[in-house]
């Protein structure tokens, strides 16, 4: 067993177990954080794969902006809800996890069906998906999404803004969400 | 030596599947929330893993705009959450029903 396989494997486990930390946590602080580290290695990963601005843009955007931006909504609203007793029917989580597993299956067989890795010539021609190269190709080839992406982003802030307004005359702020509701 | 685009694929599945399966078990809008950009990352890291596999850059410029996507759907999505807690005082999806007809 190669070293880039062990440190795949170990990240890899890593960031599953994370995944599953969030699914499983009773506490919503508890799932962000989480949801931290899922992000976090996930963000290793595209290292390895030859993408180092996305790593980079993957820590800044999602693990210093979104990650806090929801546990901002935490505190905001505390949401320490018990959601796994009440008003639960009955067959939803088997339901789920049937669903879960037949999706995994269906994907894993048509993956691992043909084990395929990349060739030496084409990992080179990714440049090592360095901000220089992805800067270059996001500047020329796309640079009209790029400027959608940036109109989108400007309504969501609006939309935001506008949702978030505190109604005129309403001055008792946000109430928070009661414990086990 | 490079590790397989197989493996990278199967772990991105293994975490879709976590994570659809958390929006199927969770009540609460904040954890489907959490879930669901979960769902997206490993959407990304597909994205990512194919596009070292085929030497192309277009797969890194997707997860770079899907990125982009995530923010403004999250902004969007906390706010209505907000919206909806002060309606409501509920995070929980199944008091959620007000466009149920």
């Amino acid at each position: 067993m190669s070293w880039s396989l062990l440190f795949f494997l170990l990240v890899g486990a890593v960031s599953l177990a994370a995944a599953l930390g969030v699914v499983t946590s009773r506490q919503p602080v508890h799932s962000a954080l989480f949801l931290l580290t899922n992000f976090a290695t996930l963000a290793v990963l595209y290292i390895t794969l030859d993408a180092q601005f996305l790593a980079a843009a993957q820590v800044i955007v999602y693990a210093g902006g979104i990650v806090i931006l929801i546990l901002f909504v935490i505190m905001l609203i505390g949401g320490d809800t018990n959601d796994f007793s009440a008003a639960q029917r009955a067959w939803s989580r088997t339901v789920g996890i049937a669903l879960g597993v037949i999706l995994l299956l269906t994907v894993s067989y048509s993956v691992l069906s043909r084990m395929m890795g990349p060739s030496e010539e084409s990992v080179a021609l990714l440049q090592g998906g360095t901000p220089k190269a992805v800067g270059i190709a996001l500047f020329t080839n796309y640079v009209l999404p790029f400027e959608l992406i940036a109109l989108l982003l400007l309504v969501a802030l609006i939309g935001a803004l506008v949702l978030g307004r505190q109604p005129e005359g309403a001055g008792d702020g946000i109430p928070s969400v009661k414990a086990n509701e | 030596m490079m590790v397989e685009t197989s493996l990278y694929l199967v772990l991105a599945a293994m975490i879709f599947t976590v994570g659809a399966t958390g929006v199927l078990l969770r009540r609460n809008a904040l954890i489907i929330f959490m879930c669901i950009e979960m769902m997206l990352n490993s959407v990304n890291l597909t994205l990512i893993a194919l596009a070292r596999q085929w030497g192309n850059l277009e797969g890194q410029i997707f997860v770079f705009m899907i990125m982009a996507v995530a923010a403004a759907e999250v902004a969007v999505g906390l706010a209505i959450l907000i919206a909806n807690v002060r309606h409501r005082e509920s995070i929980n999806i199944d008091e959620i029903n007000l466009l149920k007809w």
